[in-house]
């Protein structure tokens, strides 16, 4: 393929895992490259992108661009893929990406898809898998009609090469005009969550808690082996539906798909709907007081104990190993 | 107040998938179909809109093999919708074509005042249709959205952003939502409103006559895959510190997750 973009996120310095993956991804294939991002700083991210092997990166620094807009981002996606002429266009399976690139891909009249577990850039065509059916059965896609497929990745899929500080080669900067169009999107108000922690979608490491929890004031436990793992805290939909924790938190059908490396799930039965929306990750730990709980057939490791017991010395024990 | 709401039918969750025998597909013989949980939530924030305003009509539209695909749109006729569009389309379909199809057939109708549907659709999980929709029908979109407010002439909606983060956005003029789980809690269709949906109107329409044919989707599924086999599940036995202790060692050593 002649040119792959690149669409990144990022927060502060730092792009986003679910980028950084797809970077290497470009890298390692030896495809050219070339990049875009919005928001304030998404001129600043040269070093990085240089070490990648990005030619040309699009941006925009409008301060008013540091909240995702679909219309303005819309518009300026659109302009950054035509302008680059690529016939690839790559962007994580993020919260923005699912919800902004449908849109951009009807406006190019070209073909969309997300979610996607596996890449292969290596040939001519971009060759992608993905999960169907909440991971029953995956399926590999064809592109018609497509002058450009674009391809989201659900993030934690691919390795990451760490840049090293040697690179010096930098992109060559295009910094894009915004539309003066009247928007009729307009961003009124955004609440920050109560946590700093990745999303659950994003998240390398998920701790769960389900109704074997006992109650709300219970998850604290779980919280403390989540901050000793660097971990998010995620819930089944028994516990979201009774109201001990936000839907937000809710893994699984009519809550997230997630599909980390290591999923701990503690007090989780594993209902069907759960199992729907985790059975992706990597290594998956149950803590369960019933040896018959059907999660354990989902489990790369069970343990059958007392949460409560089980858990804090967990807790301690990687506090020891991670130190 | 006209309002559309676009529905999907998807095999229920419990349902066991099977692979055709070339592996072009899966064996839809035993499925059981449902409407797509999502799309509950949309045909019931179309319902209260409705009747918050004291007026208006609610229609559902739906695209798919027609035979099969009118049952969850009797279903949300049953809860309450006026009027229901079924464009048949036996061949393969993707979210670009299905989004063409129904703007197609919402433009054919006439006005509209807002657009409900799913924030996705559980057999997918392409979270595509809605906003490709609102791009072709050339109006806003806000999706996974947990709150909607009707002003008139806009709408103010809360969605979900990254790490549990909301966000409160104003759309103007008709635009798209997707639900998501939150928005509101789906009525049950009752028995007279059953009754009922056996007399409303179910409009038929097909890609044909809508000016689409399904050699016009953008992308294919192929080539498909039971997942691997997963070993085993190892359990860990003892008392909590030596089972503490010896997952912990296993998940570093043995998983190299860290």
């Amino acid at each position: 393929m002649a040119k792959v973009f690149v669409f990144c996120e990022f927060s502060g310095d730092n792009l986003k895992k679910g980028s950084l993956e797809l970077l290497t991804a470009v890298k390692k294939a030896g495809q050219d490259l070339v990049t875009g991002a919005l928001g304030p700083g998404s001129d600043q991210l040269q070093k990085v992108l240089g070490f990648y092997g990005s030619s040309t990166h699009y941006c925009n620094t409008s301060e008013d661009l540091g909240n995702y807009n679909s219309e303005t981002y819309c518009h300026l996606v659109t302009q950054m893929i035509k302008e680059s002429g690529a016939s690839v266009v790559l962007s994580s399976s993020s919260l923005l990406g699912r919800d902004l690139f449908p849109r951009v891909a009807a406006r190019l009249d070209t073909g969309v898809i997300s979610d996607c577990t596996e890449l292969n850039l290596d040939g001519e065509n971009i060759q992608v898998r993905r999960p169907l059916y909440s991971g029953k059965c995956s399926a590999a896609v064809e592109f018609k009609n497509s002058p450009f497929p674009i391809v989201l990745m659900r993030p934690n899929q691919l390795p990451v090469e760490t840049p090293t500080e040697s690179s010096d080669r930098a992109p060559e900067l295009r910094p894009l005009e915004k539309s003066e169009t009247p928007l009729r999107t307009l961003i009124k108000e955004v609440v920050q969550g109560t946590s700093e922690k990745l999303d659950l979608t994003e998240a390398n490491i998920i701790v769960s808690g389900g109704r074997g929890m006992g109650g709300p004031e219970n998850f604290k436990v779980l919280e403390e082996l989540a901050a000793a793992l660097g971990a998010t805290v995620g819930a089944s939909r028994a516990v979201v539906d009774a109201g001990w924790v936000p839907h937000n938190m809710q893994v699984g059908q009519t809550g997230k798909t997630v599909a980390p490396t290591l999923y701990i799930a503690c007090g989780i039965s594993g209902a069907i709907q759960h199992l729907a929306g985790m059975s992706g990750s990597k290594v998956i730990v149950a803590i369960n007081k019933d040896p018959e709980a059907p999660i354990f057939q989902k489990a790369t490791y069970g343990v059958v104990g007392d949460v409560f017991e089980v858990v804090p010395k967990l807790t301690e024990e990687f506090k020891k190993i991670l130190a | 107040m006209r309002l559309f709401v676009c529905i999907k039918q998807v095999p229920d969750t419990e349902t066991k998938i099977k692979l055709t025998s070339d592996n072009s597909g899966i064996e839809e013989s035993g499925i059981k179909w449902v409407m797509n949980p999502y799309d509950e939530f949309a045909v019931e924030e179309a319902l209260k809109l409705k009747e918050s305003q004291g007026q208006g009509q609610v229609i559902v539209v739906s695209v798919g093999p027609k035979a099969r695909v009118v049952d969850s749109l009797r279903t949300a006729l049953a809860m309450g919708a006026d009027e229901a569009i079924v464009i048949d389309a036996p061949g393969p379909l993707d979210s670009h074509l299905a989004a063409q199809a129904m703007a197609a057939a919402i433009r054919k109708e006439g006005p509209f005042d807002m657009i409900f549907t799913g924030r996705q659709a559980i057999d997918g999980n392409a979270s595509a249709t809605g906003q490709i929709l609102a791009e072709l029908l050339e109006i806003p979109h806000a999706t996974v959205v947990s709150k909607f407010n009707y002003m008139g002439e806009s709408c103010v909606v809360e969605r979900e952003v990254e790490g549990g983060s909301k966000e409160v956005i104003e759309l103007k003029g008709p635009a798209v939502i997707t639900a998501n789980k939150g928005l509101n809690s789906p009525r049950y269709a009752s028995l007279p409103g059953i009754m009922k949906a056996k007399k409303k109107p179910l409009k038929e329409l097909d890609l044909e006559s809508l000016g689409l044919n399904s050699e016009q989707i953008k992308t294919f599924f192929k080539e498909f895959k039971m997942p691997p086999e997963k070993p085993p599940v190892l359990m860990i036995s003892g008392e909590a510190a030596q089972q503490a202790q010896e997952l912990a060692q296993r998940l570093s050593e043995e998983a190299k997750v860290f």
